[in-house]
């Protein structure tokens, strides 16, 4: 188990040290920052002691190293825009995107769960064709059309859910939450729905498929000659089996809620990190672009391990043959 | 030829395609789709690139059936004058030339890596299935905007619009070949062992002649059901990224970046700059996945 | 911002806990990018600060001069102004406010890193004569000094001293420092939560020396939260929806449904803005042109056919929805100056643009690339579209570089453009302003072509300015007619249009409109 985790730690190294390698790359080569901090009229001389005051003179190694280290305690600097450090603006940040990634993921499991158990128990009824279609539709709506769409008819129309930011937050220590207010829940409301909707219908697909294969396994046909009710062969023994798969998907799913996180909060303003990232793409804010892309970097490393141990922990025959065969 | 015609047309999978209307309705939608955005600059009424052509005073223009419709802007037209229905057209072209080639990109990429990890074996194997593994946790519009971000920002803004198509391929290209390469592999490895295989290996047969004529025909059936799924799904990254600003140049519009210049007229009554593209591109993604969803329960009978 | 994020939440129950709280939620498409009083001179960065520092002079309603932190001022010598000082005001902090905290404020905009030299560009020096008394020395008799101290922010001397904080945020350099996110003026609000991009909370700082003026006794917001909103779509989502009460920039597509939406109201009038190109008169090669003998843009043929190329009535009617005053000239009539018979365009005709263009050399036009901002004027990068293709008819093949403000003052402040979109403000409704910030040779002069970035320079020009900046009465007058007449000639700019600016709100927010585009919540009442 140990080594495992070791061989595992090891592999993701890579990975992250050449994402740092990019970022720096940003850093460093992106425009000139000794000519924009300059200004206009410098003389040689004040030029070369920026240069040596920044450490632009030494070897690219060494200057990765000091960027590495400072990496490795959360400084990137200042953010280009908005005049204040790069670590303190995503930590400002982050609960915002925490929370809507969160709420969308427990949207799309309560939801998508039960659509799939029964699409794949009643295979034929209509209701189940109409679950299928709509999840089609789910997958071929782009997700910022959908957000336009909800904002129209609940924001504008009905006037029943606001249609931007996070309603009134409550700080709890450096955490500031909408969870604890009114508006703050009714906020959550679209931007949860638009970005989850492609969960969960992936969700639903995924337990239906799983379902379908379960119950035509011998296993479950036993249980039915054994005279088991319905409903203790389908959410006993079918459900419970598909259970794991799912599991292991919401959870490198998490991923992609983060990343689809970016659409969402740009079409509804939602004041996290994503929104973050997108006008310091548009600004060219490379100092914000940089750390970002790490951040986001060491959680998809850190979900991906887990993800892994999770898999050891569970599927015993993983001990053994390790990366033969496609999953 | 017409043998292989007739062949196609007496094939299970002709059959299961005119047994299913939803899937003979994607195909013809599709086809229109494909066929207008070909030819736009033949069949398209105007051209909406053609910044000389445009007159201010037409802009705002709703479409032709509504009361102040005039007749040659079928679908209307947007705030500078443009005809919604060509910058569609138009638009459509610029989306599917980007899915298309971001596909085509990965496919190859994938297949050639595919191919070399499941037929060689051994430690390239496992270092392209960890890079596999790795990137396919990272979804691909992450990636996608990832590239972007770096392109951009190593590049002088100046010369962004000239290269953004490239970038925008690229980026969505490279976010999503880990997918071929998984599934050309897992065919590779079953191909590998199979008796033709190993006989071609014992009378000498070159190890890239083998996998290029031996084993890449029996693995391109699943590469196709991989490929036309991906081809709804690069389109949507593109009109995404074009939808935050970071996709194709706006002087080149895809059906993302109309949807997005249209969203700011969405609640002033001027609608139909972004529903039409809206729905163009719904359709085109939908028309594409349910083609992509039946070829693949075609191609695997154990589904059916 | 721990503390700010526990502060905001303390405030947030108290003031629940008070009968006569009244919010005003306020949405705009750009966020202030420093709290700074004197680093960046912007729309979007006074909108918030006039909430929180006094001037030394305040505005009335129809922008003319009112007692501000000087209850009284007199141009004692031709090269003296002096002021009496309000007694007993107080910073937000604290500090007791007094002589030596003008004397240290106007230094700090004298500063190189300050961007409102052009206020205090005739200041010699400032000295406090008494406690409450200061006399303001100019190197030339000024007469409209006054119009420029009110646009000057006073800040505590003490409170910047200590925070490190003596001279403006020098923006180009990216530097952080307490002004950037702090605030401390003796305004009638004070800064109590700032979420760059997402939303700055201001308080009532009920010890205000205004509150009990005439303008401001019916008012009662006690509380200001903004949010800059950059969806033009998600703004007005909101404001119908009842999230927000104020939208101080309502895009012009959506003002037919804002004006017969219930609940709903539309204030129109007139802003002192002018929107126009400008462009690099100065270098011999262009940065931005596929032209790489010379820059076609210092033939006057080629700025003249450029002119003629732009059909302004199709952009007032369209673009613009009639929500602008088309004008020949830089300055609208609210300024001191304004000249009918100046204002007067070079009329719409591409025939004639391609035969100027011919006659210099271009009969196939030529490329170049035009900066606009994106979201700081109304419609500013459709407008450049529009522009783009009305050049495009002529052959002119302009490429569109439309980019955030962030970006593009920086880009045009580093005079790294060849042709750019820009809107001027008067806010000392005096045509020197503009003369000496957008044409005047930049010879380093305080306020001296601070905006001048194409370079423009006229010696004749320059001795006129050099005459409205130390003459007064008929002789300026006419040095300001002379200076327009010159302006219509050299064709240094391509005017475009007075900004009509629109402001929605709910019908329970009652604010008076300013030309200035200013919300002055100190005036303001909710019901």
């Amino acid at each position: 188990m140990f080594a495992f985790i070791i061989s595992r730690i090891m592999q993701a190294l890579p990975v992250l040290l050449s994402v740092a390698l990019i970022s720096f790359a940003m850093f460093a080569y992106v425009g000139d920052p000794v000519a924009i901090m300059l200004g206009q009229d410098y003389t040689q001389a004040q030029r070369d002691a920026l240069v040596a005051e920044l450490g632009l003179d030494q070897p690219f190694w060494v200057q990765f190293g000091v960027f590495l280290g400072n990496a490795a305690q959360g400084e990137f600097g200042l953010s280009y825009r908005l005049s204040r450090p790069v670590a303190d603006l995503i930590a400002e940040r982050a609960p915002a995107t925490l929370e809507l990634a969160f709420t969308a993921a427990a949207l799309a499991l309560l939801v998508g769960v039960p659509m799939g158990v029964y699409t794949g128990l009643y295979r034929n009824s209509w209701l189940s064709r109409f679950f299928l279609t709509f999840s089609l539709i789910g997958v071929s709506l782009p997700t910022f059309l959908i957000g336009i769409l909800l904002i129209l008819v609940f924001a504008v129309w009905l006037g029943w859910l606001p249609s931007f930011g996070r309603g009134d937050t409550v700080a709890l220590g450096w955490w500031s939450t909408g969870f604890l207010t009114w508006s703050g829940i009714k906020a959550l409301v679209l931007p949860a729905i638009t970005l989850g909707l492609f969960q969960l219908t992936l969700i639903m697909r995924l337990v239906r498929a799983e379902m379908l294969e379960v119950l035509r396994t011998d296993y479950i046909k036993f249980a039915r000659a054994r005279g088991l009710p319905n409903r203790a062969v389908h959410f006993g023994h079918a459900l419970k089996n598909t259970l794991v798969p799912v599991i292991t998907i919401v959870g490198l799913q998490l991923g992609a809620i983060i990343a689809f996180a970016i659409v969402t909060e740009t079409v509804f303003q939602w004041p996290g990190m994503g929104l973050l990232f997108i006008q310091s793409v548009g600004a060219a804010d490379v100092p914000i672009m940089g750390a970002y892309l790490l951040l986001i970097s060491l959680v998809f490393v850190t979900i991906n391990l887990i993800v892994d141990l999770l898999y050891y922990a569970v599927d015993p025959r993983l001990r053994i043959g390790r990366g033969k065969g496609g999953h | 030829m017409a043998a292989a015609v007739r062949r196609f047309f007496d094939s299970d999978l002709w059959w299961s395609f005119t047994r299913s209307p939803v899937t003979v309705v994607s195909a013809i939608v599709a086809a229109i789709c494909i066929l207008g955005a070909v030819f736009a600059p033949l069949i398209a009424p105007h051209n909406p690139f053609d910044l000389a052509s445009l007159n201010l005073s037409d802009a705002f223009k709703p479409p032709s059936w509504e009361e102040d419709g005039a007749r040659e802007y079928l679908l209307g037209t947007d705030d500078q004058g443009r005809d919604v229905l060509s910058a569609i057209m138009y638009g459509a072209r610029v989306s599917l030339l980007v899915g298309l080639s971001a596909t085509i990109f990965a496919t190859l990429l994938g297949v050639t890596l595919g191919l070399l990890a499941g037929y060689v074996g051994g430690a390239l194997d496992s270092l392209l299935m960890r890079i596999c593994d790795i990137q396919l946790t990272f979804p691909s519009i992450l990636v996608a905007l990832l590239v972007d971000g770096v392109v951009r920002a190593v590049l002088p803004r100046e010369s962004h619009d000239q290269i953004a198509l490239f970038v925008v391929i690229f980026a969505i290209g490279i976010s999503e070949w880990p997918k071929f390469a998984r599934t050309v592999r897992g065919s590779t490895l079953v191909e590998r062992n199979k008796e033709y295989v190993q006989a071609a290996r014992v009378i000498g047969v070159k190890r890239a002649r083998i996998m290029v004529s031996h084993v890449l025909p029996n693995v391109i059936g699943p590469v196709l059901v991989v490929a036309t799924l991906n081809l709804g799904l690069a389109i949507l990254s593109e009109a995404t990224l074009s939808f935050l600003g970071v996709g194709v140049p706006p002087t080149q519009p895809s059906l993302g970046t109309l949807i997005r210049i249209g969203n700011d007229f969405l609640f002033s009554g001027e609608w139909w700059i972004t529903i039409f593209p809206g729905l163009a591109l719904i359709a085109m993604v939908l028309s594409v996945n349910l083609l992509g969803d039946w070829l693949r329960d075609a191609l695997n009978p154990k589904l059916r | 911002m721990r503390k700010l994020l526990m502060a905001a939440a303390l405030a947030a129950g108290l003031g629940a806990g008070m009968a006569e709280a009244r919010t005003v939620r306020w949405a705009a498409s750009g966020d202030p990018n420093t709290m700074d009083p004197h680093s960046q001179n912007l729309g979007t960065v006074t909108m918030v600060l006039q909430q929180i520092y006094d001037t030394l002079i305040s505005r009335t309603q129809d922008l003319g001069l009112a007692p501000g932190l000087a209850t009284r001022w007199e141009q004692v010598e031709p090269n003296r102004w002096r002021f009496w000082l309000r007694d007993g005001v107080k910073f937000h902090e604290g500090q007791a406010f007094g002589a030596d905290d003008v004397v240290f404020s106007i230094t700090r905009a004298q500063a190189p890193t300050s961007n409102y030299g052009i206020f205090v560009d005739t200041i010699e020096r400032a000295v406090a004569v008494e406690p409450m008394v200061v006399d303001v020395i100019t190197r030339v008799p000024d007469p409209i000094l006054p119009n420029k101290v009110a646009s000057l922010f006073i800040m505590s001397r003490a409170w910047s001293e200590a925070n490190n904080a003596t001279r403006p945020q020098n923006t180009r350099a990216r530097e952080e420092m307490h002004t950037v996110r702090a605030t401390n003026g003796t305004g009638a609000f004070r800064l109590q939560t700032r979420e760059p991009d997402v939303r700055t909370v201001l308080a009532r700082n009920a010890d205000w020396w205004g509150w009990s003026e005439p303008s401001s006794r019916e008012a009662n917001v006690t509380e200001i939260v903004y949010r800059p909103i950059s969806s033009d779509a998600t703004r007005i989502a909101a404001l119908l929806s009842g999230e927000v009460d104020f939208v101080l920039d309502p895009p012009l597509q959506d003002l037919n449904r804002l004006r017969q939406a219930q609940n709903i109201r539309v204030l129109e009038g007139p802003e002192v803005r002018t929107i126009f190109l400008a462009m690099d008169l100065h270098r011999d090669r262009l940065l931005y042109s596929d032209v790489t003998d010379r820059n076609p843009l210092k033939d006057l043929r080629v700025r003249q056919a450029l002119y003629h190329a732009i059909d302004i009535q199709a952009i007032h009617r369209t673009t613009m929805r009639g929500q602008s005053v088309v004008t020949g000239t830089f300055f609208p009539p609210q300024v001191n100056g304004y000249t009918q018979s100046e204002d007067v365009r070079l009329p719409y005709d591409q025939a004639r643009a391609r035969a100027l263009l011919t006659e210099a050399g271009y009969p196939n036009g030529f490329g170049i690339t035009l900066d606009c901002p994106n979201n700081r004027y109304i419609n500013d990068e459709q407008i450049c579209q529009a522009i783009v293709a009305m050049w495009a008819r002529i052959g002119v093949r302009a490429q569109l570089n439309a980019m955030p403000l962030n970006l593009f003052f920086p880009k045009i402040q580093r005079d790294d453009s060849s042709i750019y979109l820009l809107g001027w403000g008067v806010p000392t409704l005096d045509a020197l302003y503009s003369f000496q910030s957008l044409l005047r040779s930049r010879d380093g002069g305080q306020g001296n072509g601070i905006w001048n970035y194409g370079r423009y320079s006229n010696p004749r020009m320059d001795e006129l300015i050099n005459v409205m900046v130390t003459q007064s009465g008929e002789p300026r007058n006419a040095a300001i007619r002379e200076a327009l007449r010159i302006y219509r000639e050299d064709v240094p700019h391509i005017p475009l249009h007075h900004q009509m600016i629109p402001w929605a709100m709910r019908s329970n927010v009652q604010i008076p409109h300013m030309a200035n585009n200013q919300p002055y919540f100190r005036w303001a009442r909710m019901n």
